[in-house]
């Protein structure tokens, strides 16, 4: 173990750079549309939540995008729990031994990823007979994970040598629909590591103006004041 | 209502008289040079962080829990659930970057205007001490949040006193309370952050000021304004800390503040400075993360600490350097050998060994946050290059220049063509 850790502390590789093969694209997402909030809402509790809890997270604090809590009940709650529960996932402690690792909670993954990795990710999975769920992907080589919302964006292939993809089958919605929904889900997840974002910026100008505006020139002219007998 | 308080006060002033007597000496009757600049802002800036991160600290507490099953939740839970929780995490989180940037600047201005020479060398050695109790403190609050870099950063951290011969490995152990960080180490490092590190850090501000009054501030002259004082025993160049130089500080706070909030509200992990990305995934002894860099203020001397090459297999050397490159701060008013303080009328080469200094405490800082791969590999071979990375050279050749500036400092500062001092202060 001491050996690994000094290894990595002397001669750090440039191993981040074995994901940066593929180029990532800029996520559209904007935490303060909340249509587009709702919409990702909506595709996360019904095809991420099913093996990626986010336990930090309360579905009562959906009422900040806009849903009523019966609105989140009605909708939201498969699992019979109460509005004040935590978004937790039902899987069974056999995830280890499914998919060889367990799937990571996502309260805070638009923080550790980065919302372009993300929106990427989600759009870079393609056919692959060589791993072991049949699905791969171009920004995370190998990932355990398969393609959840293949369905929805249909199956392709991939050729890394090029870096493009070519469509085998179609899926329910058009390559731009696809992208929305990516979108929207990316921009759910976003809000999600940090509902307090949206406050943060409307509190954040209110206090600069008021240090700008009222209390430099104050202090300003307090100290101008004071010092006029300064020779 | 006037009267009441003056009745109050009376009553409090009969009773103990130091009170008023104390902040004559250290407020209203403090005479400090008129002449004070932009860098005489931060010795008080210091001091309103350092009220800042212990009343913030205060309320984390409240919510935060030292276990490793909870940390990473409760942090979370603060972030989301307390009211205003998110305000006072990122308060303190950019406080604590905030500190080392005023508390580095505080002692560049030191190095400006030859602050830590007599009579001064004691306040510069408390000042030193302050230094190292404040990367300590930094040090343990970052394990607190439980994340991969808190977890992995303490790891290298603590394993740095494995490499000490002999007593090394069981030295880190006694450290970290168990054979890898665990939920032992995270309470200690709770116990050393909130309350033993604090305390020593409170009881070093009080000694930093109290040496400073008794010699007196120095100013961008380098002149002792004492020398010259008027028929009432007030030095000429001298005026009252207040009002005088309370209502000036107000100013610098606004200024203050007005930064530290842009931080705070827009973009409080300041693109992985003061909250690293990694540090949102929970810790994970099993997975060791790719890049592992410590904070931004530690990260000048972990490049020293990288450019070392080892010795017999032992990182030991690097270890040593990077403690020699902090430690070397006390000797300063002993090495600079200058007759005046100020940089005004100091000679051509202070100026350049100073600008020389700043410029590589830039560029291994800079090279501390990245891979020794970031400006690639030599693409020849040669038997002294044991490593082609030129991150290293690089990092290698601003090792010795660091140290240069003191080691030469003796030789170079008496040899110095300085100015002739004005008598007075120049406003």
């Amino acid at each position: 173990m001491k050996k690994i850790i000094l290894s990595l502390l002397f001669f750090p590789l440039a191993a981040l750079g074995a994901e940066a093969g593929y180029p990532l694209d800029d996520s559209p997402s904007d935490v303060r549309d909340l249509v587009s909030l709702q919409s990702g809402a909506r595709t996360y509790v019904n095809y991420c939540l099913g093996c990626h809890g986010a336990q930090y997270v309360r579905y009562k604090s959906l009422t900040d995008i806009g849903l009523t809590e019966a609105q989140i009940r009605d909708n939201l709650l498969f699992t019979g729990g109460k509005v004040g529960d935590m978004m937790k996932s039902p899987m069974p402690p056999q995830a280890k031994q499914w998919f060889g690792t367990v799937p990571p909670d996502l309260s805070v993954i638009a923080r550790s990823r980065g919302t372009d990795w993300l929106y990427t990710y989600l759009r870079a999975f393609y056919r692959d007979p060589k791993t072991a769920t049949g699905w791969n992907n171009a920004v995370f080589p190998n990932v355990a994970m398969p393609h959840a919302l293949w369905m929805l964006q249909g199956e392709r292939t991939y050729d890394a040598e090029k870096k493009t993809f070519t469509e085998k089958t179609k899926g329910a919605l058009s390559r731009t629909e696809y992208d929305a929904t990516v979108r929207d889900l990316v921009n759910f997840l976003d809000w999600m590591a940090e509902p307090a974002g949206n406050e943060r910026r409307n509190i954040g100008v209110v206090v600069i103006l008021l240090l700008v505006v009222v209390m430099f020139p104050l202090t300003y002219w307090l100290k101008k004041e004071y010092w006029k007998d300064v020779k | 209502m006037g009267t009441m308080v003056s009745r109050l006060w009376g009553w409090i002033d009969a009773r103990m008289p130091t009170l008023a007597e104390q902040f004559k000496i250290h407020a209203s009757e403090y005479y400090a040079p008129k002449n004070f600049n932009f860098w005489y802002f931060f010795g008080s800036l210091a001091l309103m962080v350092l009220v800042v991160q212990i009343v913030s600290g205060i309320f984390l507490t409240m919510n935060y829990k030292p276990d490793a099953a909870l940390a990473f939740g409760s942090v979370e839970y603060i972030m989301r659930d307390v009211p205003a929780g998110w305000f006072i995490r990122y308060v303190h989180s950019t406080g604590a970057s905030a500190f080392f940037i005023v508390v580095y600047l505080h002692m560049f201005r030191g190095l400006l205007y030859g602050s830590y020479k007599e009579p001064r060398e004691l306040v510069w050695i408390f000042g030193v001490l302050i230094y190292l109790t404040l990367m300590g403190e930094a040090f343990f609050g970052y394990l607190l949040p439980w994340g991969q870099m808190s977890y992995w950063g303490a790891q290298v951290i603590v394993n740095l006193f494995g490499t000490v011969p002999f007593i090394g490995p069981d030295l880190a152990l006694w450290i970290r309370g168990d054979y890898v960080v665990s939920d032992a180490t995270l309470n200690r490092f709770f116990a050393l952050h909130v309350i033993a590190f604090p305390l020593v850090l409170l009881g070093l501000v009080v000694a930093h000021l109290l040496a400073l009054h008794d010699v007196g501030s120095n100013n961008p002259d380098g002149v002792e304004i004492k020398k010259h004082k008027g028929p009432d025993g007030r030095p000429l160049d001298g005026i009252a800390f207040h009002p005088y130089y309370t209502v000036k500080d107000l100013v610098g706070v606004v200024v203050f503040l007005v930064i530290f909030c842009a931080v705070l509200f827009f973009v409080p992990e300041m693109g992985g400075y003061f909250l690293e990305a990694n540090n949102f995934i929970p810790a994970d002894p099993l997975k060791t993360p790719e890049h592992i860099a410590p904070v931004w203020y530690f990260t000048p001397y972990y490049s020293i600490l990288r450019a070392v090459p080892p010795l017999f297999a032992s990182q030991f050397p690097g270890v040593v350097a990077m403690g020699v490159a902090v430690m070397i701060l006390f000797f300063l008013p002993w090495l600079d050998r200058s007759p005046v303080k100020s940089i005004r009328y100091r000679g051509a080469y202070y100026k350049t060994a100073l600008a020389v200094f700043i410029a590589v405490f830039f560029v291994l800082g800079y090279l501390g946050v990245k891979p020794t791969t970031v400006w690639g590999q030599f693409g020849f071979d040669a038997f002294f290059l044991d490593t082609k990375d030129r991150a290293t050279w690089v990092a290698r050749l601003c090792t010795i220049l660091y140290f240069a500036f003191f080691f030469l400092m003796p030789w170079y500062t008496a040899r110095d063509a300085v100015k002739p001092v004005p008598e007075r202060v120049t406003v």
